[in-house]
């Protein structure tokens, strides 16, 4: 019974640590931000696979965010 | 027969684990809640604290009985370019008034701030809160955010990110409203 207890006290503490797993927070995007943290560096490249894209399967969107991971406003 | 005494035997056992699981998962809530994730962010209506007690690297400015337009901005980020030449603007345009800006970079490399200032030519305040201090006891929404703060030190207005025009004329109208403002 009291192992029991202490395994379930090392649960509870294991827990209270999940919260380091944070987000990145705004001040944070430094790296993110940077223009090779992008999908695609080439944006006429990517247009133009876009309108083949769009006209193969009739639907666009849904790529990725346009930039980089800054987030700015 | 057997089965059902059997079970009705083990059911207080395992009532007794759900409410210790209950109860561990309470203490782990608890101990969440301690951890210092949650930082007190600066919102309106609260007094900011003295800006000397967060070791920001650069000269503080006199704030006393002053509007202060407390700006967080980084070299990275796009909008905070744009925000720069209005800000200097509005430094030209209220200083003389009891306007203070102070413009805090969150840049880890001090040189990355350097070369984003050097364009800009501006002469009101810089700082640089390469720690991340002030930033994380502000718990800024976005980059950049500006707060305005009256001349009795209360944040008054914060502004998310900039939005161009319709931010230079929420700030030409609260600045001009806090100026008229007495110091009390």
């Amino acid at each position: 019974m009291r192992n029991r207890t202490i395994k379930f006290g090392l649960v509870a503490l294991l827990l209270s640590l999940v919260g380091g797993c944070t987000t990145v927070k705004p001040w944070e995007r430094g790296t993110l931000a940077d223009p090779i943290m992008q999908a695609n560096r080439d944006p006429l490249g990517q247009s133009v696979i876009d309108h083949v894209y769009f006209s193969r399967e009739a639907a666009s969107g849904g790529r990725t965010v346009g930039e980089a991971g800054c987030g700015c406003n | 027969m057997f089965r059902r005494k059997h079970a009705s035997l083990r059911l207080p056992r395992a009532l007794k684990c759900t409410i210790r699981l209950g109860v561990f998962s309470r203490i782990a809530l608890v101990l969440l809640m301690l951890s210092p994730q949650c930082p007190a962010a600066f919102r309106e209506g609260d007094t900011l604290p003295p800006l000397d007690s967060f070791k920001l690297e650069g000269k503080l400015p006199d704030t006393k009985g002053q509007v202060i337009l407390l700006d967080f901005w980084a070299s990275w980020c796009a909008p905070c370019k744009k925000s720069f030449p209005v800000m200097q603007e509005l430094h030209k345009q209220y200083a003389a008034r009891g306007l203070t800006i102070i413009a805090v970079s969150v840049d880890e490399k001090r040189e990355d701030m350097d070369r984003f200032l050097k364009p800009m030519n501006v002469s009101f305040a810089i700082v640089r809160d390469g720690a991340h201090k002030l930033v994380a006891a502000a718990d800024v929404p976005t980059m950049p955010t500006s707060m305005l703060i009256d001349r009795t030190g209360k944040i008054r207005y914060v502004h998310e990110g900039f939005a161009g025009d319709q931010t230079i004329k929420e700030y030409q109208e609260q600045i001009q409203l806090l100026l008229k403002e007495p110091a009390r």
